[in-house]
């Protein structure tokens, strides 16, 4: 039998019954085709996480107050929660570590804002100069705050654009407004512009204030709820992340690491942590979506089984005139293979088209990779061949005699 | 070319077992127009099945051109058959889907004849078998019963057999059509000298044959020349 005259008998039989080969190629497709879309959410998933984690600035390590967190350790101090950091310890990071590009300390607390008759209740943020630069924030109107303003305990703030369309009317030019924190009348100096992140760490919505007015005003104190520091570049981060540390031990005289009073973030490693979140998140879809190509292996299976068993007498009338059991085999094997390469085709372009429709409708982010696309045509090529072996085997075994005598 | 010596069928269905043939022994020569007759249930087409080579037989020996085939493996068995048998069955002879040409090519195409060789000789088979070239496109649900027994004779003959086995092929046919039928079998026989062994209850049709081989309960009961030959010219 030549390979024409394979296809010659797979198009005839697939097409003897239409409806029931459209049913069960409809089965891969559906299960090609959310394999395909979920996958490309997930990875897209992956990608926006992992630029909103690089939107929060670059080769940035925080450092944090409170003991270490460890697994299971999870409930013990809230950011800000214990108060073991303090200016002095951000000014001897700038000092002391080498490569350290800058130090930007911060405070920050949520409190009750007020403007005109409109309250809202967001995060304010006590930072200093090198904050635009530590986390990538750049100022649409006005100014950011000074050093000047810093050591003169000023009342001025800097605005996210979320919270300016709280506080103030469409179309007011906030700069130069007062509002209110915590009872305190502050002049606005200038807006930030949107990043857009979310849920991470949103940083459009949120007030800046010289970090000493938040010391002396709200905290009372002189303490710090977050140092960011930024590296001079990537390799440096390692360094300057165990110089920190080694640091911040001696100036808190702790001898015992483990027992340290502060902790340290490299970004890298937060990238790292989601990256894993969302992987395992995009294997979860990928498994719910696997099953259904499973299902419609099943499918496959069964109506192979079930027109071997029509096709008895053919099988039988095949074989007397001299039909190989490989030549049975084969034809029935290239009949599933066939099916689930149809279906695995316009799978694949289902698939794409539906993540191409959530990418534009949706705010999700997908992207389409080839991997997913050459993982779903293995996987319906591999379904063909397991799922019509059995029944391709059923029928080549056939004794030709029962075969023709079948009724 | 075929010698059967002492051959049995035993049928096991489970706890039950039936021996359907008990120990048949004949010969028939290159050329032979063999009928073989029997009432219903006698052990024809078990008979039949055996030599043409789709079973094989409880014991005994079955001679097919000096080898023998009865302990032969069903591989080898369906080369013997592509090779030198062709076969025209009572019923269910063609692929419903398949065109009346491509009927008639089939065990060419399993023997891996060239394309074009293949539809040459399918033609000539078809021609010869007396089927209309008007209908060599048509599928066996546009043709008449005589026309669906001229396509399985044509590709009995196809692979230029040297046994034609016929399980009655004339069971579903009226007396006009079997006499038509028959004789493009006699003209094999006569012309091409081809060696034809054919199953039936009709005394008619047997007496086509030169020879009659009577069957009941699975043994032969008769074994004779016929003398009154019966020769249809077409
Ligand atoms: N696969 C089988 N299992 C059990 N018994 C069988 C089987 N095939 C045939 N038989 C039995 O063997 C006997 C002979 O069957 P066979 O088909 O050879 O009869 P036949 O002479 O061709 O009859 P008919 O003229 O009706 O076609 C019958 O009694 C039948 O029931
Ligand atoms: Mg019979």
């Amino acid at each position: 039998m030549t390979t024409t005259d394979i296809f010659h008998e797979t198009y005839s039989a697939l097409s003897a019954n239409k409806a029931r080969s459209g049913l069960t190629i409809l089965g891969i497709v559906i299960g090609i085709a959310s394999v395909i879309a979920m996958i490309s959410i997930g990875q897209g998933a992956q990608g926006s996480i992992q630029s909103s984690i690089q939107s929060i600035g670059s080769n940035l390590i925080m450092v944090m107050p409170g003991a270490q967190k460890g697994p299971g350790y999870q409930v013990s101090s809230g950011r800000g929660g214990a108060r073991t950091l303090i200016t002095e310890d951000a000014t001897a990071i700038m000092n002391q570590i080498q490569n350290v590009a800058a130090v930007s300390p911060q405070l920050s607390g949520r409190y009750q804002i007020t403007a005109k008759g409109t309250n809202t209740n967001t995060s304010v943020n006590g930072v200093t100069s090198a904050y635009p630069q530590v986390r990538d924030v750049q100022i649409a109107e006005g100014s950011f705050i000074t050093d000047t303003q810093n050591q003169s305990l000023a009342k001025v703030a800097v605005l996210g654009p979320t919270t300016v369309s709280d506080l103030f009317a469409t179309g007011t030019d906030p700069v130069g407004q007062t509002i209110s924190i915590k009872g305190l009348l502050f002049t606005v100096i200038g807006v930030t512009v949107a990043k857009g992140g979310s849920g991470f760490n949103n940083q459009d919505d949120m007030i800046f204030v010289p970090l000493s007015s938040a010391q002396r005003y709200f905290a009372g104190a002189d303490y710090l709820s977050e140092i960011d520091v930024q590296a001079a570049d990537q390799n440096s981060m390692t360094q300057v992340q165990n110089d920190i540390t080694s640091l911040l031990l001696t100036r808190h005289n702790i001898s015992d690491p483990t027992q340290a009073d502060f902790s340290t973030l490299n970004q890298a490693d937060i990238v790292a942590a989601a990256s894993s979140v969302t992987s395992t998140f995009t294997i979860l879809l990928a498994a719910v979506a696997g099953i259904s190509l499973v299902v419609g292996g099943i499918g496959i299976m069964n109506m192979m089984l079930t027109t071997v068993t029509e096709r008895t007498r053919e099988i039988g009338l095949r074989k007397a005139i001299g039909a190989k059991k490989k030549d049975i085999s084969t034809q029935f094997l290239a009949e599933s293979v066939m099916l689930t390469l149809i279906g695995g085709i316009i799978g694949t372009v289902l698939g794409i088209a539906i993540a191409y429709t959530i990418s534009s409708f949706g705010s999700i982010h997908t992207q389409i990779t080839w991997q997913p696309i050459a993982l779903a045509f293995g996987v319906s090529a591999i379904i063909g061949i397991i799922f019509g072996y059995y029944p391709a085997r059923r029928a080549a075994s056939l004794n030709p005699i029962q075969a023709l005598r079948y009724e | 070319m075929i010698d059967v010596r002492n051959i049995t069928k035993t049928y096991n269905d489970g706890a039950e077992s039936f021996q359907a043939l008990k120990g048949v022994s004949f010969k028939i020569t290159d050329g032979e127009f063999v009928a073989i007759m029997g009432p219903s249930g006698s052990g024809k087409s078990t008979l039949m099945h055996i030599l043409g080579c789709l079973d094989t037989p409880s014991s005994g020996q079955y001679f097919l051109d000096d080898k023998d085939v009865s302990k032969l493996s069903d591989e080898e068995l369906a080369d013997i058959r592509r090779e030198k048998i062709g076969f025209v069955f009572q019923a269910f002879n063609l692929l419903p889907r398949a065109t009346v040409l491509r009927n008639a090519m089939l065990p060419l195409i399993y023997a891996g004849v060239a394309e074009e060789e293949r539809e040459k000789r399918a033609r000539t088979s078809l021609l010869a078998a007396g089927l209309d070239e008007d209908h060599f496109m048509h599928k066996s649900n546009q043709l008449s019963g005589g026309q669906i027994q001229r396509v399985a004779i044509a590709r009995a003959l196809v692979n230029n057999p040297t046994l034609i086995l016929a399980d009655e092929p004339t069971g579903n046919l009226d007396t006009k059509t079997s006499e038509v039928v028959l004789g493009t079998f006699q003209e094999l026989n006569e012309k091409q000298g081809r060696t034809i062994v054919l199953i039936t209850h009709e005394p008619d049709i047997a007496a086509h044959a030169e020879r009659i081989i009577m069957i009941r309960d699975g043994a032969i009961v008769e074994d004779r020349k016929n003398a009154a030959r019966k020769v249809n010219r077409l």
